[in-house]
């Protein structure tokens, strides 16, 4: 039986957490497109197990499927593509990635569904379980429906291939615990959370070879059809501001506790 | 045991700044017309010429400077730029030259300027004078950047990389700093990148990842002022005969989001002198939707031990002629740097065997005009189109051919012709504030025919202990029991030193007077990554431990430098903003500064 996989992973960019964000009407952020951007951080992690993965199955192949501004993406692909081997396929999208869920499932499906000697047999979709959705965890479980994949899984913390071809998948459940899912084999789909591997390197002969397909696939992205149709958004903030700097002298210690301690009651 | 990864290229670039972002762009024109013959690549049989540029930072636009340039470079390079074309960028409207008092009272003023300032208060309703600052009557030739542009240097690094990468000509890759240059029989043949998976010293662990050698027929060295590659290519070649490089300062600066209501043309551009030291320039740059850049050159000729820019800068944007603008303001970010402030005085060799040197390290700034971007991205655009006559030629990047491509085209160039006219133009700063004015003038007004003189001197030769450059002010009593208590606290001594002689507290707000280490997290959101070597390391620390001024504690741009009571002091990498100040500064050349990964991640600046 052969042991390989086709991992597609979905990331969709972000702006870096570290960069102060201003909300604007819809869905958009101010200035977004000024500031430096990341994968989407499950998603970077899918990718990273992703590479994992395919190290340790000969004659895996790892696809990084994409809907995000490509001039933006370009840029991010420039450390990405340092740190795992993949081949790149690109929907022009809009900023922050996210019009809908429905409509950002049905783009990513259908470049999933175009991609070139995918054995959709060996097929392992993965995504960052919360991504494109506002933290609803609603995009990949229909990118999987579209796929037509029953088998899915959301929180993913851990993913092992038994030596009879069945996957042993490690999900979040409530209460902050977990639980251990099986299932025969592909084709699956899994929306990772943090994993459990740390950030690889930059490896610059990895980006060098990964480059040879990233940047035709950049050339060659098409505009994605995000309609929108029906979406109003009433309102737009941001979570309410944590920092609130306050210098205060000589401030006994008990008092310092009582005022986190009222601050974390809220 | 790993073995060590190498590639072969035909051109490596090494820093991802205005010079090379000049090569790159004028390069990729010509590779990227599909109208000419590709030019063919020696290092990849069969493929196009492979050119790849590595940057130390962890993304292109980590840049750290507010610009206002004359542009006639990048213009040359862009003939349909439009400001509106690149984020955060303004036509020049207006200029003023600004001349400021010192409201605090504690500002460190000879007596000629004290009668100075005494007389322009007194005169103040007959002079262009408002909120403590009098408006010279015109900006000086040299110093006007008329049809010029306002930019961010971050964003506009962003928009050049942007472009290039979608050319398809070229690669960038950000993260990837560049240890050390890769010399055999006096040829540069390549650079060796960083180790990973090191401990702090240095020693691989379990990760372990040798840093790649890129092999190239030509490297070209951007790296900046305090970059590896150009400065360990110095150690071996040497500087041209009469060459030093004893001038510097650090620039640092706020991006500031002015408050509701407050409104400053965007093009409008403000230089100012005088204040909060006499040695201190400064300046203001607005950016379009309420945006403005604000920040100081704390230069190496400010003989003081505890020259904290930080501390100096939050007094700056509370001077009456800008507060009134920023008062209520937000900060979105902040970042420093070194200037290496020699010139042309302290170029290197231009060019060498399997090499060249451009932009700022390659002693292109201009400290006359006030300007460095638009002279590096030349350099580089220069370098673009020798290299280009070369590979059209068919001649190898020997010295010879190199200096006849490039070195040339350079002495011929405007950058040459301006850098020659500002030489010696802050000769006279060596010998105090207004002959160093006058000398600016002079060297200005004459075309570089005339300077006030002055011989400039290492830093560290210059600098004076605390107790003798604030004799005046304090006793040595004083200052032995502040430097008693802040080793103590492990504190600098810059903010007691500074309370003491008078200078207001802080009265933060937090929103744009913030502390310190907010600016880094708020301002700069400065990060370093695991897994790799601490870059500042202390060569001899038992010299630290009987070092008077402790200078690379005091003007640590991030205070990732502080003091340990017990032995030399302690580098923090997690707050080092990569400016390589302590390297210039330290008095004992005691300090190596090497290839590190992390710090400003802020593409505002």
């Amino acid at each position: 039986m052969s042991d390989y996989y086709h991992i597609v992973v979905c990331g969709g960019i972000a702006p870096d957490p570290l960069q102060t964000l201003e909300p604007v009407a819809g869905p958009a952020l101010k200035n977004e497109l000024m500031l430096p951007a990341v994968l989407d951080p499950w998603a970077a992690h899918a990718l990273f197990e992703a590479a994992h993965l395919a190290r340790s199955a000969p004659g895996s192949r790892v696809w990084l499927v994409s809907l995000s501004p490509k001039a933006k993406l370009q840029q991010v692909m420039m450390t990405i593509a340092q740190k795992a081997p993949f081949e790149l396929v690109v929907v022009d999208g809009p900023s922050s990635g996210f019009t809908d869920s429905f409509d950002v499932a049905a783009a990513i499906a259908g470049a999933i569904e175009n991609i070139a000697g995918l054995d959709r047999s060996r097929l392992l979709v993965f995504g960052g379980w919360e991504s494109a959705a506002r933290g609803a965890g609603t995009t990949m479980q229909m990118v999987g429906e579209r796929l037509g994949i029953m088998d899915q899984f959301q929180g993913v913390d851990e993913l092992k291939a038994e030596a009879d071809g069945s996957l042993a998948i490690l999900e979040r459940i409530e209460g902050g615990r977990h639980q251990v899912s099986r299932c025969a084999g592909p084709p699956a789909l899994l929306g990772w959370a943090t994993g459990s591997l740390p950030e690889p390197p930059n490896q610059p002969q990895i980006g060098m070879a990964n480059m040879r397909t990233i940047m035709p696939s950049l050339q060659r992205a098409k505009p994605a059809a995000l309609p929108g149709d029906g979406i109003v958004f009433r309102k737009v903030a941001l979570p309410r501001q944590q920092r609130d700097t306050r210098v205060v002298k000589d401030l006994p210690a008990d008092a310092v506790a009582k005022e986190i301690v009222e601050w974390i009651r809220g | 045991m790993i073995d060590r990864p190498a590639i072969e290229v035909d051109i490596a670039c090494v820093g991802f700044g205005p010079a090379v972002g000049g090569f790159l762009t004028t390069l990729s024109r010509r590779l990227g017309d599909p109208a000419l013959p590709p030019v063919e690549s020696r290092a990849a049989q069969g493929l196009p010429l492979q050119v790849v540029c590595y940057e130390r930072a962890d993304d292109i636009g980590f840049g750290v400077s507010g610009v206002v340039t004359k542009a006639r470079g990048i213009r040359r390079s862009f003939p349909d730029l439009r400001a509106e074309d690149v984020p955060m960028a303004a036509d020049v409207k207006k200029e003023k030259v600004l001349y400021l008092l010192d409201p605090a009272g504690a500002s460190r003023r000879t007596a000629a300027m004290r009668i100075a300032d005494g007389a322009i208060r007194a005169l103040k309703r007959v002079l262009p004078f408002e909120r403590d600052a009098l408006e010279l009557p015109y900006t000086p030739e040299f110093l006007r950047k008329k049809g010029g542009l306002v930019l961010s240097l971050g964003q506009f690094n962003q928009w050049v990389g942007q472009q290039l990468m979608m050319s398809g000509a070229v690669q960038i890759w950000p993260g990837s700093p560049a240890a050390e240059p890769l010399i055999e029989d006096n040829r540069v043949a390549g650079i060796r990148l960083m180790d990973q998976g090191v401990d702090r010293g240095g020693a691989p662990t379990a990760s372990y990842l040798p840093g790649m050698d890129v092999r190239a027929q030509l490297t070209v060295v951007g790296d900046g002022p305090v970059g590896q590659i150009g400065r360990k290519i110095d150690e071996r070649f040497g500087l041209p005969e009469g060459h030093s490089r004893h001038e510097w300062a650090v620039g640092m600066k706020m991006v500031i989001e002015l408050p509701d209501g407050v409104e400053l043309e965007p093009g409008t551009v403000f230089h100012t002198l005088g204040y909060p030291e006499p040695e201190i320039f400064g300046f203001l740059y607005a950016h379009p939707e309420r945006v403005v850049s604000v920040g100081i050159f704390v230069p190496s000729w400010f003989d003081s031990p505890v020259r904290t820019a930080y501390r100096y800068l939050q007094h700056y944007i509370q001077h009456p002629y800008l507060w009134r603008y920023l008062n209520g303001g937000r900060l979105r970010s902040w970042g420093a740097k070194s200037i290496q402030e020699s010139g042309r005085r302290g170029e290197p060799r231009l060019a060498g065997n399997g090499y060249c040197r451009i932009g700022e390290g390659s002693g292109s700034t201009n400290v006359l005009t006030g300007s460095g971007v638009d002279e590096a991205w030349t350099t580089g655009a220069l370098l673009a189109e020798g290299v280009l006559d070369l590979l059209d030629r068919g001649r190898p990047f020997t010295e010879e051919n190199l200096d006849a491509a490039y070195g040339e085209r350079r002495r011929a160039s405007w950058v040459e012709s301006e850098g020659r006219v500002a030489e010696k133009a802050r000769d006279g700063f060596q010998r105090g504030f207004l002959t160093g004015l006058a000398g600016m003038a002079l060297a200005g007004l004459s075309g570089g025919r005339l300077a006030a003189p002055g011989k400039p001197l290492p830093p560290g030769e210059r600098v004076h202990t605390a107790e003798a450059f604030f004799r005046r002010r304090l006793g040595i009593e004083e200052i032995a029991n502040i430097r008693e208590e802040c080793a103590k606290r492990g504190k600098p001594l810059h903010d007691e030193l500074m309370d003491r002689c008078g200078w207001p507290p802080i009265e933060y707000d937090g929103r744009l007077l913030v502390s310190h280490q907010d600016a880094l997290l708020v301002g700069g959101k400065v990060q370093a990554p695991a897994g790799v070597a601490d870059h500042v390391v202390f060569i001899y620390p038992e010299l630290c431990e009987s070092c008077g001024t402790r200078i690379c504690v005091e003007m640590c741009s991030g205070e990732a430098i502080h003091p340990d009571a017990d032995g030399p002091p302690v580098f923090d990498r997690e707050k080092c903003v990569h400016c390589g100040a302590c390297l210039w500064n330290c008095s004992e050349e005691n300090i190596r500064f090497e290839a590190g990964a992390g710090g400003l991640h802020s593409a505002e600046n």
